[in-house]
């Protein structure tokens, strides 16, 4: 079988655009879950009847209605191998649910890999739309066009009361949830960090690590998202989110101004010495990586390496995960033959850039 | 620190748990977390929202005494207390079947008991109408207030013409 096109490319079509705020927002996503009234939930819902809800609602992508959105393709999760499975977890187009437990699940992916609806996870139906940069508004109007066409054709579970009933009751109401994935080496490094994600669980959000155990973060990213689906509009709730990210940029921004301010041999040296280190270390463990490619990525947005791009260190992120690591090379790796290929992979990376410049002194 | 389970690894996931007061607060690691089941945040057995909520849903039954009756959601079979322990609902007819204890739950949770965003175009219209008749009826108690009869007086006939639309459909 020859490699699906999502597992080719470690960087989504959608990630090559530039969003506002870049340097700091890495994506803004939205997912919205929606279930059909006449069904049981995926978790209740016999093979018979999930099967059915599957053709349903992949129908509506095959019979073309979302044309005007893109063009999209659908994969029946029992189709694909563990390996493909567990890249599309990595590049964040699905959850680790449905990729793990879901039954007749289903996955419909455009081409930019920018709109991922999922099937039979929790809920019947999970809408995600991703946007490069702090795009969470843009987000939300592809999202709801997108629920608007599935709603034309199904007849969805809403009550009066509780809006869009949801398998999990930390989803009812408005059933979306709206994240901003966040670069934030500048407060991590002055100790801020704590602080703000405490005053940000305050105000209805959450936050957590990305790639990282529990809400511990490595590479300094941190996903905010809304906890509130019900007595709030999804207006408010973007707006709620959005004035709250605002704020956390303008943090970082001074953050790192003062940083350079204060000690710019310091953070030099970081910059540098982690590029150094990317670009010969022969064994890298995921931590390390991830650490070392937001130094790189903190070196860029300030000016200290050029050649390399923000795109290039995006791409690392995911390229360095296992099981992208592992569909790169082609095998199944141990995890100490996995540190070894990432070094590998780090270093052809950045020698390649390098040849257009490198660290500028 | 120290995981609590195997007191080997370091804890790497930290829990507090308070219920009713009590306030629990659990230090395991990762291999630990796996093995209970509580899981972590992204992985495949997910740690879920689920085993906290089921805290959260089950303070009823702490509360007052143990008088348990079985309420049973009657389309898909699921017990209330089938729902407290998975946190999750069977089927959209739960949310009625167990309506009477949902409030407290959502206030917990939400902050909040009733839905006020996006509606379904196709099946809402209805709705969208009963809304804006509440609305346009806050508005004219308002201006009866304010002695603003005329207006008023528009305001009760565009409820009346919605409310006929309402009853035609």
């Amino acid at each position: 079988m020859s490699k699906r096109r999502f597992a080719e490319h470690p960087l989504s079509d959608w990630m090559k655009g530039k969003g506002p705020e870049s340097e700091i927002v890495i994506s803004s996503r939205i997912r919205v879950a929606r279930n059909l009234r006449t069904y049981p939930f995926p978790m209740l819902a016999t093979n018979q009847q999930s099967l059915e809800v599957m053709n349903r609602l992949t129908g509506v992508a095959s019979q073309g209605k979302l044309s005007g959105i893109g063009q999209f393709d659908i994969y029946k999760l029992s189709e694909l191998t563990e390996l493909e499975r567990r890249v599309l977890v990595e590049k964040h187009l699905i959850s680790p649910n449905l990729a793990g437990e879901s039954r007749n699940g289903a996955l419909v992916l455009n081409e930019e890999e920018s709109v991922s609806i999922m099937i039979n996870e929790e809920d019947h139906l999970r809408i995600q739309c991703l946007y490069p940069g702090f795009q969470i508004r843009e987000a939300w109007q592809l999202a709801s066009r997108i629920d608007d066409i599935f709603e034309a054709e199904a007849d969805y579970a809403f009550d009066e009361r509780r809006g869009f009933l949801t398998s999990c009751p930390t989803n009812v109401g408005t059933g979306i949830r709206a994240s901003v994935m966040m670069h934030l080496p500048a407060l991590v490094l002055t100790q801020q960090i704590n602080r703000i994600l405490s005053a940000v669980a305050q105000v209805g959000l959450a936050v957590r690590g990305i790639y990282g155990e529990g809400s511990e973060s490595t590479g300094n990213l941190f996903q905010i998202s809304n906890q509130i689906t019900l007595g709030q509009s999804e207006t408010e709730i973007i707006d709620n989110l959005y004035s709250v990210a605002l704020q956390i940029i303008e943090h970082e921004k001074a953050a790192r101004k003062r940083l350079v301010a204060e000690n710019p041999i310091r953070i030099e040296d970081r910059v540098n010495r982690s590029y150094g280190v990317l670009s010969y270390a022969a064994i890298m463990d995921s931590k390390e990586a991830a650490q070392r490619l937001s130094d790189i990525r903190l070196g860029i947005d300030l000016g200290m390496i050029n050649g390399v791009s923000t795109q290039a260190m995006n791409e690392l992120l995911v390229m360095t995960q296992p099981g992208f690591l592992q569909q790169v090379f082609n095998e199944a790796l141990s995890p100490e033959a996995r540190d070894i290929r990432r070094a590998e992979l780090i270093r052809n990376q950045i020698s390649q850039h390098n040849n257009h410049g490198g660290v500028s002194q | 620190m120290i995981c609590q389970e195997c007191g080997k690894k370091p804890a790497t996931l930290h829990f507090t748990k308070i219920v009713n007061g009590d306030k629990n607060e659990i230090h395991i690691c990762e291999s630990c977390a796996r093995e209970k089941g509580e899981g972590i945040p992204g992985s495949s057995n997910g740690f879920s929202i689920h085993s906290l909520l089921s805290g959260l849903l089950d303070f009823e039954r702490t509360g007052q005494g143990a008088k348990q009756e079985t309420v049973r959601c009657e389309d898909c079979g699921l017990t209330y207390a089938q729902f407290s322990k998975i946190g999750r609902f069977g089927c959209s007819s739960c949310y009625k079947s167990f309506e009477n204890k949902l409030d407290p739950l959502f206030k917990r949770v939400h902050g909040n008991t009733v839905h006020v965003g996006k509606i379904p175009k196709r099946s809402g219209g209805i709705i969208q109408t009963r809304r804006e008749i509440e609305r346009l009826r806050r508005e004219m108690a308002t201006r009866i207030d304010n002695e603003e009869f005329e207006a008023a007086a528009q305001l009760r006939d565009r409820i009346r013409e919605l409310e006929r639309r309402v009853e035609g459909l």
